[in-house]
């Protein structure tokens, strides 16, 4: 919570001088979700203190949007609160969005903490890099934390470049001693250490250049600052390892994300090659992600449309515990019902192929009465072998239930 | 004298083949001209924005509501430019479709999702499949670019409003439409589609559209306050409220990209 109220006063300024000038104001509008989630571990946990069968959570994240200057220009502020009842590590608050985005012409301005998507695969984000992961929200990767940033894009016949500069660095949340989906030695979030003597307040840069040529969308970024992804050092106590440390090092990155769009099957492509400092001592590497995304014909004539994803991972690391994905697959089909409740189901499997451990994965979602909608989550491991740094998630099966309230 | 000759017959020539084009006029050659006397109809309106409120109906007559704001860009020398921004239901709130039309060769699309901030390209495969849960189908809602289809006149006749009707058959020529052929009631004035009937791939009669409440804007474009689609083979329906439209607002290319979709 020190971090957001550290980000809020250095923004708010500036937004404060920016309305104060704006023309042609329209009303705000305010919207947003109240969610409630029930989650169910049928195993008990692996490590001594994890919840047994699982618990209730709460989670709010309002947005206020207020538009003006014929919608070329925005602010936008979206906190996000989530209470649980097991783990209060995952217990917390984050400020997803409080920024202005502003067009004039061949140029767009962001200033203020914010979200940035960069990516085509389903299965793997790797290179999505701008914002730091809420790992604690969901398994797969895809909930973020608020950015602090500043972003001037330029828009031309040759695509758009983004330059980006990230004054502030945002810790990656992990799951307490009573949390599921955690290391056997709980990570002390409160005692990170960073490879940069400015620890958070090391100024990261990125520039991204993106196109698209017919079917072709290109992006290419380059990313210089500390990793989103941390190390971890044991913490000793009396000879004996309590706990882990995020270690937070520097990186250079360059990475490529490619999408051809055929009209029945799309190829999808993400890779980046990742370069610490000599320093560091840590080895530099390569992950890659292919893929494709397979429409067939309706199955119905209500509609039904069935969709079959394919992607290989590769990680030039080999199979150690931050490259869970080395040497996999993940295969799954998305249906579609494309009825009144936009009825939609994903089931996948992901598939080493080195070791044929397999974690299986469905989600599934629907709107139900006016603004409430229903969304089921379950995920399975099977045949976890040893070596594999799955192996700690073993007994966390689980099925999620989470109703939503949008107003 | 043969140069004078032969400038004679060639003329005369021309004279009798172009007597015979405009006399033996074939059902597909009118068909094309009076689509294409529509489309010209509208053309120069440069752009337009407006408000859109969908009500689906199911048989029991059970309704929702989606509410769809829409800006369009006139295509020069290709289809148009269009983004559709949702603001019901609110689960779909700030999701946004950006999609660029052309003739024969499939449109680009790329949808916007707001919680991850994400802009995804998706392909047109399954354009056939219903707009969002509605009777509408996304082939419906495109833009109907003269060169989508292949024409055919079939008659004149009395149609809504005591206008006369000119009706005409077409069969989609782009890849993977649901239906064998439509036909159009197009008023022969002022070339407004009062009425659609679409057939399915079996050739049986699927479902019918009805525009109603036409009015005229700067003078010239001519849109309908109200569609009506109604599916013979489920019983469903959905109706389609047009408010606040506005053209020639200034909307430029640079409305129309991936980063537009955000905003």
């Amino acid at each position: 919570m020190k971090t957001n109220i550290f980000l809020l006063t250095s923004v708010s300024t500036l937004f404060i001088s920016t309305l104060g000038v704006s023309t042609g104001v329209s009303a705000g509008e305010l919207s947003g979700n109240i969610s409630l989630e029930g989650r169910y571990f049928n195993s008990d946990g692996a490590f001594p203190d994890q919840q047994k069968n699982g618990g209730i959570s709460l989670s709010l994240q309002p947005e206020y949007k207020h538009k003006w200057d014929n919608d070329h220009s925005q602010f936008t502020f979206s906190p996000f609160y989530r209470w649980d009842n097991q783990d209060k590590e995952r217990t917390h608050a984050d400020i997803r969005q409080l920024d202005i985005v502003s067009s004039k012409g061949d140029w767009e301005f962001q200033a203020g903490i914010g979200k940035v998507y960069w990516g085509v695969t389903e299965s793997q984000h790797l290179v999505d890099i701008i914002n730091q992961t809420d790992a604690i929200e969901g398994a797969d990767g895809e909930d973020k934390l608020g950015q602090p940033l500043f972003r001037v894009s330029h828009l031309s016949e040759n695509g758009s470049l983004d330059l980006f500069v990230l004054p502030y660095f945002r810790e990656r949340t992990f799951a307490g001693s009573k949390g599921r989906f955690r290391t056997p030695l709980v990570i002390d979030t409160d005692k990170p250490t960073f490879e940069s003597s400015k620890k958070e307040k090391h100024i990261d840069y990125a520039v991204r250049w993106s196109e698209t040529v017919d079917e072709l969308d290109i992006g290419v970024h380059y990313f210089n600052g500390t990793s989103r992804a941390p190390i971890f050092n044991p913490i000793i106590k009396n000879g004996i390892a309590v706990g882990l440390q995020p270690h937070y090092p520097l990186i250079d990155q360059i990475g490529i994300d490619l999408q051809y769009t055929g009209e029945e099957t799309i190829w999808k492509f993400e890779g980046i090659s990742r370069n610490y400092t000599r320093q560091s001592g840590l080895k530099d590497y390569t992950a890659s992600v292919v893929g494709f995304e397979h429409s067939l014909p309706l199955l119905s004539d209500s509609g039904l449309e069935m969709t079959l994803l394919g992607e290989y991972h590769h990680d030039s690391r080999g199979e150690v515990a931050s490259a869970p994905f080395q040497n996999d697959v993940f295969v799954g089909s998305r249906l579609s019902f494309n009825d009144t409740e936009s009825t939609e189901l994903l089931a996948g499997a992901f598939v080493d192929l080195d070791n044929s451990s397999k974690s299986l994965r469905v989600e599934a979602s629907r709107r139900i009465g006016k603004g409430l909608k229903l969304n089921i989550e379950a995920q399975v491991f099977m045949d976890i072998d040893k070596t594999d740094p799955l192996k700690i998630f073993e007994k966390d099966d689980y099925l999620q239930l989470e109703l939503q309230k949008y107003f | 004298m043969l140069i004078k000759k032969t400038l004679l017959i060639s003329m005369l020539t021309a004279i009798t083949l172009l007597s015979t084009n405009v006399m033996a006029e074939s059902p597909q050659q009118k068909g094309l001209r009076i689509s294409k006397l529509a489309d010209a109809k509208d053309n120069g309106f440069s752009d337009f924005t407006a408000n859109m409120v969908m009500t689906l109906k199911n048989r029991a007559g059970k309704t929702s509501r989606r509410i769809i704001r829409i800006k369009t860009l006139e295509g020069k020398g290709d289809g148009d430019k269009s983004l559709s921004l949702f603001d019901q239901p609110q689960d779909v709130k700030g999701t946004a479709m950006l999609t660029f039309s052309h003739g024969l060769k499939a449109d680009d699309q790329w949808l916007y999702l707001p919680a991850l901030k994400r802009v995804k390209r998706i392909n047109s495969r399954n354009k056939s499949g219903p707009f969002m849960g509605s009777e509408f189908a996304f082939e419906d809602l495109g833009s109907q670019e003269v060169e989508k289809f292949k024409y055919k006149f079939l008659r004149t006749e009395k149609c809504a409003n005591g206008w006369t009707c000119n009706v005409i058959e077409r069969t989609p020529a782009y890849k993977y439409s649901g239906y064998s052929k439509q036909q159009v009631w197009l008023d022969t004035k002022e070339y407004r589609p009062v009425k659609v009937m679409f057939y399915d791939r079996k050739n049986s009669l699927m479902k019918t559209l009805q525009s109603t409440g036409f009015k005229q804007y700067l003078g010239r474009y001519w849109r309908p306050t109200t569609m009506s689609m109604v599916n013979h083979q489920t019983g469903k329906s959905t109706i389609l409220q047009w408010t606040n439209y506005k053209f020639k607002t200034g909307l430029t290319a640079r409305d129309f990209n991936k980063k537009a979709l955000a905003r």
